[in-house]
């Protein structure tokens, strides 16, 4: 009998081991790690292929992370089936963990569509240590590769291989790169900075299947695209997207959606079972609503928050949004909100382009609140807007200056500060 | 715990707690040396802003809440538990303006020379911080508080 148990090793499951440690001490405390590796930062996996982190360096908390903390770990090993009656995981190796409190945190898998030639060697994908260490170690001896996918990860992807020398060609079905994150201007910038950077960029298509190469079926050869282009390469990642991983919950009572539903407290329907992170379909403040929202931070809060409730401390999630910083190809953009809404009268967009210094902003109000931005190429102050759209401010009053460059805490009226922006 | 807070009818908008902070994290420790020779240039970690007749200067105000810790992506960011204080490692950062999204203060300055994050470290290797230290107004403060 564990009084904690995590299945994850990751984010979420970091966050909460914290969480409940600064209430809890001694409580005994297991998590369940299907990687083989010790906790690490997997938005650094472009750095790791890179060859700009090691595995030392990307290590997301200190070495003894698991150790400091009183945590029984069980690594590279699966958690296969639930009990939610009995309260017992167990794992592949047979071994049964009885628990009082669960958190799931399972994370998301890649979503690797089939296709003709998926299975050949060379065809990885980029959001897990053990497919990008394969990845990393291939590359030495390829050329050319194709990323399927045009969103963070595919941009990821595609920074780190240029970065180690291969040519790269980027497909995203639709008809702009980063389209989840960026309206058609700020996509359109990245792309142009992708093609400076050498990256084909090719949109409105994917990739139909892979072809084998002539003297070696098995191996990636190169791809044909949806319009019968054929385009060689020693290598395919496929970076579409990662989906929900609730295999283990799938047979039993837990409420699912696409991933498992939980409330403001991370708690699932079942009693005492908590989830988080890419496996949950949690509080979007923006939405008011729940909904997939596979961000790293959002997972690490997501589980301080479970391990808080766990360990007996009330604590509520505020929530995220579609929130991303991109740094890739030394382009910074932060984007959140909704920044390409279906019924546009109903906002009010403010925009400005220095296009000589490769800045865009854009704004996007609704009744009187800011509802999404973007900001490319001049960050510094997104966070002060990051803060007004968490909180529904109404900033009409102010909205003439929200652009101009002297913009700041101390444009905002009195009342605005003084709620929530108190400067020291 | 160290903080710096401002006197917001003292502050006259000059700047020099920007000047100071970029001098005391440059390698020369130097005015001329620093602005001039050094490349890249220290960015300043605090920020003045003017809405005239008023004007603040601002940094990380350590939040309670530590957004930027829990968003962190590499690492890099983290709360000491000991001084109470945000602490960033320049070692760790990869620079992924994560931190930048959330600070509420827009008190994380993006490096872009060196490709990481900049922030108020309250100068460790000073008595009282180079802005307090320097402010003409005495519009900066530096005291203990309590965690």
């Amino acid at each position: 009998m564990s009084k904690y148990v995590i299945i994850g090793g990751s984010a979420g499951g970091i966050g909460a081991v914290e969480a409940i440690r600064e209430v809890d001490p001694m409580g005994e405390l297991t998590v369940i790690s299907e990687e083989p590796f010790p906790q690490y930062s997997r938005p650094m996996i472009s750095e790791y292929v890179s060859r700009e982190a090691t595995l030392e360096t990307m290590k997301y908390r200190g070495d003894q992370f698991w150790k400091n903390n009183n945590v029984q770990t069980h690594t590279g090993r699966a958690a296969v089936k639930m009990d939610f009656t009995k309260k017992q995981v167990e794992l592949e190796d047979g071994t049964k963990i009885d628990f009082e409190k669960l958190l799931i945190a399972t994370g998301g898998k890649p979503f690797v569509p089939r296709m003709k030639g998926g299975e050949k060697d060379g065809v990885f994908t980029f959001t897990e240590l053990s497919s990008a260490k394969g990845l990393e170690s291939k590359l030495e001896q390829c050329k050319s590769g194709v990323v399927i996918g045009g969103g963070l990860i595919g941009v990821s992807a595609a920074e780190a291989l240029v970065k180690r020398g291969i040519n790269v060609t980027l497909v995203e079905l639709k008809e702009h790169i980063l389209n989840l994150i960026l309206d058609e201007k700020a996509s359109e910038i990245a792309e142009k900075v992708l093609t400076e950077a050498g990256v084909t960029v090719i949109t409105g298509q994917t990739v139909q299947h892979i072809l084998g190469k002539q003297d070696n079926e098995d191996a990636v050869g190169g791809v044909v695209m949806t319009d019968g282009t054929e385009i060689p390469c020693d290598l395919v990642v496929v970076a579409i997207g990662v989906i929900p991983r609730t295999e283990l919950v799938k047979e039993t009572d837990m409420k699912l959606n696409r991933g498992i539903v939980v409330d403001r407290f991370m708690r699932t329907n079942i009693p005492d079972v908590y989830a988080c992170g890419d496996v949950a379909e949690a509080h979007d403040f923006l939405l008011d609503g729940n909904r997939l929202l596979p961000l790293w931070p959002l997972a690490h809060m997501g589980g301080r928050v479970a391990g808080y409730n766990m360990a007996g401390k009330k604590a509520e999630y505020a929530g995220g949004t579609v929130m991303s910083s991109l740094k890739y190809f030394d382009l910074p953009v932060i984007a959140v909100g909704n920044v390409n809404p279906e019924e546009l009268d109903n906002y009010e967009v403010m925009v400005e382009h220095q296009p000589e210094k490769t800045v865009y902003k854009k704004i996007l109000l609704k009744d009187g609140a800011i509802a999404g931005f973007i900001f490319l190429g001049d960050l510094e102050k997104a966070g002060i807007f990051f803060r007004l759209l968490k909180n529904h401010v109404d900033v009409s009053e102010i909205k003439d200056r929200l652009l101009s460059e002297d913009f700041g805490i101390i444009t905002l009226p009195e009342s605005i500060r003084q709620k929530m922006f108190v400067v020291n | 715990m160290k903080q710096i807070s401002i006197k917001e009818e003292a502050c006259i908008g000059c700047g020099l707690c920007q000047v100071y902070c970029i001098i005391e994290h440059s390698k020369s420790k130097d005015p001329i040396k620093a602005y001039r020779r050094e490349q890249p240039r220290p960015v300043s970690r605090v920020r003045v802003e003017t809405n005239k007749p008023y004007s603040i200067s601002i940094r990380c105000q350590q939040c309670k809440d530590t957004p930027c810790v829990y968003a962190c992506l590499s690492g890099a960011m983290t709360l000491d538990k000991e001084t109470g204080l945000v602490v960033h490692d320049a070692e760790k950062c990869i620079g992924c303006w994560t931190c930048i999204m959330v600070c509420p203060y827009g008190a994380i300055k993006p490096d872009t020379s060196s490709k990481i994050v900049a922030k108020c470290d309250l100068c460790p290797n000073l008595e009282v911080p180079a802005c307090v230290a320097n402010c003409p107004n005495e519009a900066l403060v530096c005291e203990e508080v309590k965690q």
